[in-house]
């Protein structure tokens, strides 16, 4: 199974397994990983934010309208921003790099 | 003046709502607290314009849809609502409760429903180090008195309506400086331009970066230090109104000494009440083992809770259960 490489708050690395018809932020929260989502994951807040390594962040599909408008809620954005409820994972992604925001 | 009724609901989201309705048809009569300015709670503040899928019988709904024709369903039943506060405390009396909020509203019950969903809006505060000592003397995160910003130099902070709006405003008799991580912003299109025509003549400042730190306070002025691309700069203002949308907080009910299961309220599946007999607790709100934070789990919790808060309610009367299909009695009450 494809992996992912996920710093926490605390700065502690760790490594998962994961499934790729999940998306970033469900997979996350399953493996209990401190993320709030306080919306479910429709875009609607900005509790799910994350860091995405340089290397990775052009991998991913753009980000679209709505969630760079949700963004706005989010402290400490950075270039790397993006909310994890918005990125699907797929096989593609295998060794994906992320580091959870602060609160 | 307390008032009086049969079951205070604590929270006027989808859940709330559709209490209202099967209390209704066993005639107890609701009154709604929520600390929004406007029902339907997370559907109608987080998302009032994304479908739902997964109401039986709709297979489509918006947010907003769903809580307007919920509204229209409950009508008949003529809840009263107080909104815009937030219960604070309650209190136990010989035959219930008496419900106070935060603005002194008090209202004295048979019992109390919470259908709180994740807790109360409360705003989301930046991670500013200390800010919290600032908190109600130069930081503010809503307005109830503008006068006091009069030829004050203001930051605001934030890209949506409250901010733009704010800064449209205050730019009358303040000296205002938007403070916002991109030219962009998710306001409505109106107050942007308005906003960029202020820029424009000159009767606001804009700056892009986001606020990192309160690095000193000196005759009761902030010195605050933002950042752009990398860069920091500082900016000494008399206020800093940041706004940053909502979150949900458990709030006070945290306080009431109910058995909780992290930051969930437990209760049984035939009655929905708390370790605490007659509050009761339905919807995103509570927890037992399998349970599925659905609105359709919530319509179901509802209808059993009511069964339990009619025998509070007229401990001396037998509960006949009808259908408002066949039931004539029903019917005339929903006025159909």
């Amino acid at each position: 199974m494809p992996k992912l490489r996920i710093t926490d708050r605390s700065g502690k690395k760790s490594e998962i397994e994961y499934d790729s018809n999940f998306t970033l932020m469900e997979t996350l929260r399953d493996n209990g990983y401190d993320i709030e989502a306080s919306c479910g994951g429709c875009c609607a807040c900005a509790t799910c934010h994350v860091y995405i390594d340089k290397k990775w962040i052009n991998k991913l599909e753009n980000m679209d309208d709505d969630e760079e408008s949700m963004l706005d809620q989010a402290f400490d954005v950075k270039n790397n921003s993006r909310l994890s409820c918005q990125i699907d994972l797929s096989d593609e992604l295998d060794g994906l790099e992320i580091e959870i925001a602060p609160e | 003046m307390t008032e009086k009724t049969d079951v205070v609901i604590i929270g006027a989201g989808p859940v709330g709502l559709f209490a209202v309705f099967e209390l209704g048809l066993l005639n107890i009569k609701c009154h709604l607290v929520d600390n929004l300015d406007k029902v339907g709670g997370q559907c109608a503040e987080l998302y009032p314009e994304k479908p739902i899928y997964d109401i039986p019988s709709r297979p489509v709904v918006t947010g907003q849809q769903l809580t307007d024709e919920l509204i229209k369903q409950i009508n008949p039943f003529n809840p009263k609502f107080h909104l815009n506060q937030q219960v604070e405390s309650i209190a136990k009396t010989d035959d219930g409760w008496i419900v106070q909020t935060n603005i002194g509203t008090k209202v004295e019950a048979k019992c109390i429903v919470v259908a709180a969903g994740a807790g109360s809006f409360v705003p989301r505060k930046p991670p500013i180090e200390n800010i919290e000592n600032f908190e109600n003397k130069n930081v503010f995160y809503a307005i109830r008195d503008k006068s006091i910003f009069k030829n004050k130099k203001i930051l605001i902070a934030g890209g949506g309506d409250s901010a733009l709006d704010w800064t449209n405003e205050l730019s009358k008799d303040s000296n205002v400086t938007l403070i916002h991580r991109r030219k962009e912003f998710r306001a409505a299109p109106d107050s942007v331009s308005k906003m960029q025509e202020l820029e424009t003549k000159g009767k606001i400042k804009f700056l892009k970066g986001q606020i990192k730190k309160i690095s000193k306070i000196q005759n009761s002025k902030l010195m605050l230090e933002y950042e752009n691309d990398d860069e920091r700069s500082n900016i000494e203002v008399d206020y800093l109104l940041p706004f940053f949308g909502l979150k949900m907080e458990l709030g006070p009910i945290a306080e009431w000494g109910l058995n909780l299961h992290e930051n969930l309220i437990k209760v049984d599946t035939e009655k929905f009440e708390t370790s605490t007999p007659s509050i009761f607790a339905i919807g995103d709100i509570n927890w037992y083992p399998g349970k599925l934070k659905l609105i359709l789990s919530g319509f179901h919790e509802s209808a059993l809770m009511a069964q339990e808060v009619f025998k509070y309610c007229f401990p001396d009367k037998k509960n006949i259960f009808r259908y408002t299909t066949s039931s004539k009695e029903l019917q005339k009450k929903l006025g159909v």
